[in-house]
């Protein structure tokens, strides 16, 4: 798994790729924890490049959205790979996610 | 090279019973169903089913200190593919882990039971067998439409 951050004015895009497993999510978790804990509190995840997430993915991606919002921010998914948007589907997850097809208009929401 | 799958596939593979292995069985599953000529949905199933299985005993079976083995072995057998995951941690309940509530809000979720709900939604069969001696046994069964 490999994790790139590119920080904005108004929020913070970090770009995720390969395998998010309960090996990896822990790794994960912290590089999203990291930017709440220093204050960035709007996260558009970019997951394109997502070839796997299990439900130790899942559980990061709902524990970020979750101190995301309790910080008065949130946290929008963009670019779903097919495999990310077919295992939040099987898990009825869709409607606690915002999801953007285009990662402009995710950084752009902000 | 074209593979003659009409007497169908058996394979195994044994690994330490650790996280850093998941992605060794990933490739192993993948590998089989492709030479089993299951399509990639069906791969990814399977893939799924299987992670969150060894998931499961590698964090609650096994001890992290001293973990065991996993065994896996696969059976392809036309449309049909069975996956048995062998491993001698401390055994549970199934009856007894909670399904997690999907319908909830953000606030209240509760993933708890995740990966066993995932198991029971990808595969076709499922089915635990738990012994004092020979160790714990997971036969799941995936069909390809």
């Amino acid at each position: 798994m490999e994790v790139g951050i590119t920080n904005y004015k108004r929020c913070s895009l970090v770009d995720v790729s390969g395998r998010i497993d309960s090996n990896t999510a822990p790794e994960f978790e912290a590089s999203l924890q990291k930017l709440i804990k220093n204050g960035i509190h709007n996260i558009v995840v970019e997951a394109s490049g997502v070839e796997f997430i299990s439900s130790a993915g899942l559980r990061s991606l709902l524990s970020s959205v979750k101190a995301c919002k309790k910080e008065g921010g949130t946290l929008v998914l963009a670019t779903p790979s097919k495999r990310v948007v077919e295992v939040m589907d099987l898990a009825g997850l869709n409607s606690l996610f915002t999801v953007y097809d285009d990662v402009t208009a995710a950084v752009g929401s902000f | 090279m074209s593979v003659d799958v009409s007497m169908g596939i058996k394979r195994t593979l044994t690994v330490p019973g650790c996280f850093e292995s998941l992605a060794a069985i990933a490739d192993f599953i993948a590998e089989t169903g492709l030479d089993a000529g299951f399509d990639q949905d069906t791969i990814f199933h399977v893939q799924m089913a299987v992670d969150e299985a060894c998931s499961n005993v590698i964090e609650h079976a096994y001890d992290w200190q001293e973990p065991g083995k996993i065994n896996l072995q696969c059976d392809c057998q036309g449309q049909e593919w069975v996956v048995v995951i062998h491993d001698t941690g401390t055994p549970f309940d199934p009856a007894l882990v909670p399904e997690p509530n999907l319908n909830a809000s953000l606030e209240d979720i509760k993933t708890g039971g995740l990966g066993l709900y995932f198991m029971r939604q990808l595969m076709d069969q499922v089915e635990f067998t738990f012994d004092a001696e020979k160790g714990n046994k997971l036969r799941m069964i995936k069909r390809e439409v």
